[in-house]
């Protein structure tokens, strides 16, 4: 059981927060869109016998004002009815009905949706003319938390952090720690739109933004080798490396730009981040590849099997004739690349290099690793737990917004999540 | 003295402790006077360091009483020890090094004032203690820095400033050089007109003869025998020590010993070796006999690019071999079982199939792609070919017995093919019959022409296995012996033992 739930609980508990925060953000909902509303007009004139007067009301600027447009067009072709289309307020209803009314053209059919459902002028009305039939279409349950729109949403807002969390679980495998994540993101962001900037600014080709993404992943996968270097040659603690690489990274990136912002870049910088092909979007697709890429790697290639015996026991896997420090050296490289990766990604989707992105992403990317099951130890853990880690961190943030859970409540339950995961895993260790 | 008059100031009665699989101490009875040194001895793993973590307090007895100055006491941990006046000193010592003497003396038990530590009187009552046991050194330095025989006469002196009565010491000599055992010595036998009791535990005879009074001798958890030193002759205590029947317990051999494989020529490292040169031939097995300490472990890692030396010449195959890390070694044909398989020979967390493969899979992929499904054929075959017991392919490393642990090593070794086989202490923590089956299977290498060393602290495997036994002592060979029928323990232990002519 205890093992079972080391290999599948946190599966489990991304599952159970999907069905969660589905079920509390339902919502009654009518139904708003032209094929509603066209079958919502065929219903009505297989209704009528005689010519009718018709009332189509909705509130402006609202679902409920488009649906009132689309039945007003569709009735609007029959000649059996009067259409009236009230767009507006409660009180545009009232003089309208009172115009209709002073006409002798008293209205019996009323369609309404949504909002308007709520107006309190309805009942009023229903009063004054009993032959009035409200009619709106049928209402259905829906869920906040799963519309497309929300959803594409959990996966814009961890999409950097889910990248940079690949190289960090290696990094954390072999028994490591890399914090420079978080500064590399902004140096990489601001190298990217500096080099833009540099190759033809607003008016700058595609070629230009990936040639800046380029320079930007490779100079942080330089750094993090650097720092692989420091760790594995000189057996400096990681922590100690990293902290002072996050320091200095921060600093570059601050001063390269004199502490502003870099906005002189295209508009289509944005496609990375924003946009989409064949309908998926470009965050999904990248998400898709660098994990299906990080779990064949550790799983099917003789150095990721390395990475997991050097941080299982240093010394056994050098006996056996493993590269420790070449290993090391790569483990950071690739949590530079990643890192630096992530920043164009960020720097994409704000369309923007600032110096200050990406401030304590070390720690958001060191909790999604965590969370999905990898050890603090080394040695064990997989890739694709840490995509469910960021998962999981990811849908709490989301589902608290939409339930309206202040900020400061939203870091407590976050902190709770990661014990509950660490205690877990002892629990893992323990069980096995 | 008068043993029938006086209590002992120890007395240890009808011991057992038993570990899954070993009776470590069976019926052991011991006593010890005030003002007298009892030598404790025995082979590695006679159950002298079980016995000892009991007056410490890290062990209980499963059967058995301990009897202080005539009552019964239960020493359940190291503060009970205290409390009834027994301290241990063990090969690592419990000093701090970043804290200084005195801090360390008072160590638990500081001297306050006002709350605050006083550290005046402190250093005061260290400097009183450090006088009264004749070490001149301040006691504001850092234990770090001291020297170890230094270290040692804290350890000691933080014994006394608790009143201990009995104190233990488990190989102190081990790590001094003359001079500092003879400054010890000195010590020892302050404490003794004191008159605390003391246990001494060494492999040194020489030294049992000068330091101590009475001995006793465990094998194989039993006691064997003891006496007054004066009363036992070398010969008797050596053949109490190791005396048992080597028969079957050694599977037989024939090999026809063939070409030269391994040469070694003036490896040096530091104090731990020094010009050690040898050679070794295919289908033989050479045994490293020696102390714990005497440099074969080192020279062993040496070989295998372990650890790197300041000098020396590999040869393997009549061709000079260069070995700067593990890596180059393997690729070279030599492999090391070392002698600590839990820590350096296995990756506990990880399954057997993925510890048999570590060293193996540049056979078992391609370009960097692993071919898993031949990777689990080959471990099949090694698993069936050794008898290994393995619950299931999930089955961690760390779940092994022992035995199947050491076969997991001998496997991923085995699959590399290699030309030169260390074996450095195989045995260790094996229940016999695995033992017997590691040492038929290096017999079939030996047959294959392989060149096998075998570094082994027990005797009797050593003269049951090797053809040739090389004996080291202080870092140097200072002996080789063609096995034969004739050849004796008594034989090899004289020359691990045996001042060197020169230093």
């Amino acid at each position: 059981m205890k093992k079972f739930l080391g290999e599948y609980g946190m599966v489990l508990v991304l599952f159970a927060l999907f069905v969660l925060f589905s079920l509390l953000t339902l919502n009654r909902e009518s139904a708003t869109g032209a094929a509603a509303a066209s079958r919502l007009s065929k219903e009505m004139l297989a209704a009528m016998s005689s010519k009718t007067e018709v009332f189509v009301v909705g509130a402006v600027r609202k679902p409920s004002g488009d649906f009132a447009g689309f039945v007003a067009a569709d009735l609007g072709k029959n000649e059996k009815v009067t259409v009236t289309q009230v767009i507006g307020t409660p009180r545009d209803l009232r003089q309208a009905w009172d115009t209709a009314e002073a006409e002798g053209n008293t209205p019996s059919l009323l369609v309404v949706s949504g909002d308007v459902l709520k107006w309190t002028i309805l009942s009023a009305l229903q009063e004054e003319s009993p032959d009035l039939e409200i009619i709106y279409p049928t209402e259905r349950m829906v869920s906040d938390f799963l519309k497309r729109g929300n959803l594409l949403a959990i996966v814009d807002r961890i999409v950097v952090i889910a990248v940079i969390a690949i190289g960090m679980t290696l990094v954390i495998l072999t028994g490591g720690i890399d914090l420079s994540v978080g500064s590399l993101v902004a140096l990489s962001a601001v190298m990217a739109t500096l080099a833009i900037k540099v190759m033809g600014g607003l008016e700058a080709g595609g070629g230009a933004i990936w040639a800046g993404f380029l320079i930007a992943t490779l100079a942080c996968g330089a750094i993090g080798a650097i720092a692989g270097f420091l760790v594995a040659r000189f057996e400096v603690a990681p922590f100690i490396t990293t902290l002072a690489v996050m320091l200095i990274a921060r600093g570059a990136a601050f001063m390269m730009t004199g502490g502003f912002s870099i906005y002189q870049v295209p508009d289509s910088i944005t496609w990375l981040g924003r946009g989409a092909t064949f309908g998926i979007p470009n965050t999904v697709l990248v998400l898709i590849v660098f994990y299906v890429a990080g779990h064949v790697f550790m799983r099917h290639t003789r150095w990721g099997r390395y990475i997991y015996a050097v941080g299982g026991n240093e010394e056994a896997a050098r006996l056996s004739g493993v590269p420790v420090k070449r290993i090391l050296i790569f483990v950071y490289l690739v949590c530079g690349l990643c890192a630096g990766f992530g920043g164009c990604i960020q720097a994409s989707q704000l369309a923007t290099g600032a110096p200050n992105l990406g401030v304590m992403f070390e720690l958001s990317v060191i909790a999604a690793v965590v969370v999905g099951g990898t050890s603090l130890s080394g040695g064990s853990g997989r890739v694709m737990g840490t995509l469910i880690g960021a998962f999981i961190i990811s849908v709490i943030q989301n589902g608290m917004n939409l339930l309206g859970f202040d900020s400061y409540l939203q870091q407590v339950v976050l902190g709770a999540v990661i014990l509950f995961a660490v205690l877990l895993d002892k629990a893992r260790q323990n069980g096995t | 003295m008068n043993e029938s008059r006086v209590t002992p100031l120890l007395e240890m009665r009808g011991i057992h402790k038993r570990f899954p699989g070993v009776h470590a101490l069976n019926e052991v009875n011991l006593s010890l006077y005030a003002g007298e040194v009892l030598a404790l001895l025995g082979e590695n793993g006679a159950g002298k360091s079980t016995l000892i973590k009991m007056l410490g307090g890290a062990h209980q007895p499963d059967e058995g009483e301990i009897w202080i100055e005539g009552e019964g006491v239960v020493i359940d941990s190291a503060t009970a020890a205290r409390e009834v006046g027994v301290a241990v000193i063990y090969q690592e010592f419990n000093l701090i090094p970043e804290l200084s003497v005195s801090e360390n003396l008072f160590l638990g038990r500081e001297k306050t004032y006002c709350g605050l530590i006083d550290l005046s009187g402190e250093r005061r009552e260290a400097l009183k203690w450090l006088d009264c046991i004749g070490l001149d050194i301040d006691p504001d330095s850092k234990c770090g820095d001291l020297t170890v025989a230094q270290q040692q006469v804290v350890e000691i002196v933080k014994a006394l400033a608790v009143d201990a009565r009995i104190l233990v010491m488990d190989e102190p000599s081990a790590v001094l050089t003359a001079q500092e055992v003879e400054r010890l010595f000195q010590v020892v036998r302050d404490l003794k007109d004191r008159g605390i009791g003391v246990i001494y535990i060494s492999h040194r005879l020489d030294e049992i003869d000068s330091i101590a009074d009475r001995l006793l001798v465990l094998r194989d958890g039993q006691y064997i025998g003891g006496g007054a030193v004066s009363e036992i002759g070398r010969d008797t205590l050596i053949e109490m020590m190791v005396g048992r029947s080597l028969e079957k317990e050694f599977p037989p051999r024939d090999v026809t010993v063939g070409e030269e494989v391994l040469r070694v020529e003036g490896l040096n490292r530091g104090t731990a070796v020094k010009e050690v040169s040898f050679s070794v031939k295919a289908g033989e097995i050479v045994g490293f006999s020696g102390l714990v300490g005497a440099g074969r472990t080192e020279t062993m890692r040496l070989i295998a690019g372990a650890d790197l030396g300041e000098s020396g010449e590999i040869w393997v195959n009549g061709e000079l071999v260069s070995v700067r890390s593990p890596r180059d070694a393997i690729a070279a044909g030599v492999c090391l079982l070392s002698e600590d398989r839990k820590k350096e020979g296995l990756v506990l967390s990880h399954s057997s199939v993925d510890n048999f493969g570590l060293p193996n899979l540049e056979f078992y992929s391609r370009k960097g792609w692993l071919n898993d499904r031949l990777e689990q054929n080959e471990f099949d075959v090694y698993r069936d070919e050794l008898a290994i017991k393995v619950a299931g392919p999930d089955q961690l490393a760390g779940e092994l017995s022992g035995g199947n642990q050491q076969k997991v090593v001998l496997a991923k070794w085995l699959a590399r093919r290699a030309h030169v086989m260390l074996f450095d202490e195989p045995t260790r923590g094996i229940d016999v019959g695995a033992k017997y089956e590691i040492y038929q299977l290096m017999n079939r290498l030996a047959g294959e022409g392989k060149a096998i060393i075998m570094v082994s602290s027990e005797l009797p495997e050593i003269l049951g296995m090797s053809d040739r036994i090389i004996v080291m002592k202080g870092g140097c060979l200072v002996g080789e012996v063609e096995n034969g029928p004739e050849t004796t323990q008594e034989d090899i232990l004289a020359l691990a033992m045996e001042e060197p002519a020169t230093v």
